[in-house]
């Protein structure tokens, strides 16, 4: 992919400014009538989700105690990997977003959740919710693109320390969350910039710090040992729980920004944006998933990824229930609705990694918004091109 | 909820040490967090309360019976209880008379709830709620009660909705060795509440009862009382009804000098003043938004998606209190101006304070 600006078909071209503004008016009247009908049936299905994850989550440790026995063991293992899935995907994430804050219950807000990971949710949320939701996709401002280690676009300089990048996603892929701590710290920029040493900088690293001992703690020491001569087993369960998490949040993370038709937006192309054209940022920078209703579930309807990006703070349930009609928004104003299904998406996401480990392929020539004054109109430069070196 | 609460590093009991161990298992939610999964009323819990049953009193108003956790620790009639509910999704607190007298054997208290025209919570109690809900509770607080020796001479004024902590009185038995005069004011008959059971104290001469109907009779003016009980001015008297009454009420009383004799409850605030208005700042959430004069801090924040703390709404119970780090915020009850440079943090009942400027709540 390369910077929408720098496109030889810019898939935003057909629309005028007022088109854009409409568009944010239609949107604006979605997300206006979910609003007004929140209610009950939203509180139920969280509090159903939450108590199910709990229940699930203190049954699986139940029978880890006994991981000893082959068939204890698997079942504990899945019931766990299922709650911690849960617990960070559809319910943490969604949460820490604020989009249960309107029930206004002390137990269910984002400004007292805590959740099952090892960056602390204050972490996170500035670095999700602040710069990430308001910077989707805009090079050199949206560290998510490549997390900071990565290169996912055209438009980032190549080094040949991204000869290694397959390597390292798979590495990030199996310790996620810890990945996510350290970048949610902007550990490598502080680090670099020598700002590591920085009071401010020191106060969050212990938060974090604190953060990995307890659960350290809790999953490696004490129900390890609350099990006894299970001990090992149950070592390796809960290791395995958080590996298949962290291999799942990480996939359906990926998806989201990553895979072939999801488009990039240069720094210079967000000033002074309007809410019309922030929406269409939103729209053309996520791709979707689909699935069944439990897949939705699990990723915490992150496969809404486009539903959410636009609404990041509208109840999660809702998302599948809008889809339709902002596909119908995409449809009528001529824009492609990324979407596909699981093992597709991770694909594409992985190909892209792969693929930009490697400098840019230069034989697409230069690449413009307009033909060359003079000279004949360019053939389209396939979506796959790269830009001018 | 969270595992980031600093904790005192006082004395650590066994208890403690177990709970903390107990915390290591659990983190990042509480042993509490589980254990609210099956027994949400226990001791220890914060409190809460099982809706038992709904019993209509009369066409727009019902008694609810709540059966409270286990760390209740009762009231004195004429006391109110707060009671936190979820309409539409959304917790709502709200303050109501307990109308049961202390210790009912089943343990169980009740609260009389009229539901008024467009009440969010009042309508939903009255209509809506079933046998069987969780509501959120807070123990049971208020002055509107009858010293521990109580008066020979009682009089009650009420009114309306009015008439339930003066119930709660009368159940537990304030017109066993006293003169009970009750005065009570409803549109017609049959919207009495509790109206057959006063009447009946009445028939059998335990009360003397004056009912009022404000549809055929007029409401009530305070100087008709020289005639319906001539000795008012020399009776400890309790008076609960609506804003108009009372202010009425403690005119006549005040200007007899029998002030110290008059007790009152009110259920809504009285607007005397507004603010100027201005942009409230919610420092911790991360939140500014632009409040009018007449709108209290406390509603601005909830409509806002802070998680605001709250209580009788009506600048009694000092549930809803905050910091207010910077800025001014006017009492809408008297008009009475409260500032704050930074670093104060003084602190303030949100629910009947509006913003005069721009202010900044620490929440």
């Amino acid at each position: 992919m390369t910077a929408i600006q720098k496109k030889a078909r810019n898939p935003i071209a057909h629309l005028s400014a007022e088109d854009i503004e409409t568009l944010g008016k239609e949107l604006d009247a979605i997300r206006d009538e979910v609003i007004a009908s929140r209610g009950e049936r939203d509180a139920a299905y969280i509090r159903r989700v939450i108590k199910t994850q709990r229940s699930l989550e203190i049954s699986s440790r139940a029978v880890l105690l006994f991981s000893l026995f082959p068939p204890a063991w698997l079942v504990g293992t899945a019931g766990l990997t299922v709650a911690k899935i849960l617990e960070n995907m559809e319910i943490g994430h969604n949460v820490l977003h604020g989009q249960w804050d309107w029930m206004r219950d002390p137990k269910i807000h984002s400004t007292v959740w805590e959740w099952d990971h090892v960056s602390p949710a204050a972490q996170w949320k500035h670095s999700h919710n602040e710069l990430h939701h308001t910077y989707t996709n805009v090079l050199g401002k949206d560290n998510d693109l490549g997390y900071g280690i990565m290169r996912v676009d055209e438009d980032q300089r190549w080094h040949p320390a991204h000869l290694g990048q397959p390597f390292y996603n798979f590495v990030n892929a199996c310790f996620f969350e810890y990945g996510i701590a350290a970048y949610d710290l902007e550990l490598g920029h502080n680090l670099k910039n020598g700002r590591h040493k920085a009071p401010e900088f020191r106060k969050r690293a212990r938060a974090v710090g604190r953060k990995i001992r307890r659960q350290v703690l809790k999953d490696y020491v004490v129900h390890p040992l609350l099990s006894g001569p299970s001990f090992l087993s149950t070592l390796a369960a809960t290791f395995t729980a958080n590996l298949l998490r962290n291999l799942w949040s990480h996939s359906v993370i990926m998806c989201g920004h990553f895979p072939q038709g999801v488009e990039t937006f240069e720094k210079t192309s967000i000033e002074g944006e309007t809410r019309g054209e922030w929406y269409l940022r939103q729209m053309l920078g996520s791709g979707n998933i689909s699935g069944s209703k439990l897949m939705h579930i699990m990723t915490g309807n992150l496969s809404f990824q486009i539903e959410h990006h636009l609404f990041p703070d509208l109840p999660s349930n809702r998302y599948q229930e809008i889809a339709p009609k902002v596909r119908d928004l995409f449809d009528r104003y001529g824009l492609t609705y990324t979407t596909g299904s699981l093992p597709r998406q991770v694909a594409s996401a992985w190909w892209k990694v792969i693929r930009l480990s490697l400098p840019n392929r230069r034989e697409a020539g230069p690449v413009q918004d307009r033909p060359i004054d003079g000279g004949p109109a360019e053939a389209p430069v396939p979506a796959l091109a790269g830009s001018p070196a | 909820m969270t595992t980031t609460v600093p904790r005192p590093p006082a004395k650590v009991s066994f208890r403690d040490r177990l709970l903390r161990l107990a915390e290591t298992v659990t983190t990042p939610l509480l042993p509490d967090d589980y254990l609210d999964l099956v027994a949400p009323l226990r001791a220890g819990a914060e409190l809460r309360g099982r809706i038992v049953a709904v019993e209509p009193e009369t066409a727009d108003a019902a008694t609810v019976v709540i059966r409270p956790g286990r760390g209740w620790r009762g009231h004195t009639p004429g006391q109110y209880v707060r009671l936190g509910v979820d309409v539409d999704g959304v917790r709502q607190w709200r303050a109501y008379s307990v109308t049961s007298p202390p210790g009912r054997p089943d343990r169980c208290i009740t609260i009389t709830v009229k539901a008024i025209p467009d009440g969010k919570v009042s309508n939903h109690l009255v209509r809506r709620v079933r046998a069987g809900t969780i509501v959120q509770l807070d123990q049971a607080q208020g002055d509107f009660v009858l010293p521990a020796a109580a008066p020979r001479q009682l009089l009650f004024v009420t009114a309306g909705s009015g008439v339930t902590p003066v119930m709660g009185m009368l159940r537990a038995g304030a017109h066993s060795d006293a003169d009970v005069v009750l005065v009570h004011s409803a549109p017609r008959p049959e919207d009495v509440i509790f109206g057959a059971e006063v009447r009946e104290l009445a028939a059998r001469g335990v009360i003397r009862l004056v009912e009022r109907h404000t549809e055929v009779e007029g409401l009530l003016g305070p100087d008709e009382l020289a005639d319906l009980v001539p000795d008012h001015l020399e009776r400890q008297t309790w008076a609960c009804g609506p804003v108009g009454l009372l202010d009425a009420l403690q005119e006549r009383w005040a200007s007899h000098g029998a002030a110290d004799r008059l007790h009152i409850e009110r259920f809504r605030r009285s607007v005397a003043a507004v603010g100027e208005g201005g942009m409230v700042s919610f420092a911790r959430s991360a939140v500014t938004v632009a409040a009018d004069g007449a709108t209290p801090i406390l509603e601005a924040g909830e409509q806002a998606g802070v998680l605001m703390p709250s209580g009788c709404r009506m600048g009694i119970c000092f549930g809803c209190v905050a910091p207010l780090r910077d800025g001014a915020v006017r009492d809408l009850r008297n008009g009475e101006l409260t500032t704050a440079e930074p670093g104060d943090g003084v602190l303030i009942q949100t629910c009947v304070s509006a913003a005069a400027g721009p202010c900044d709540i620490e929440l």
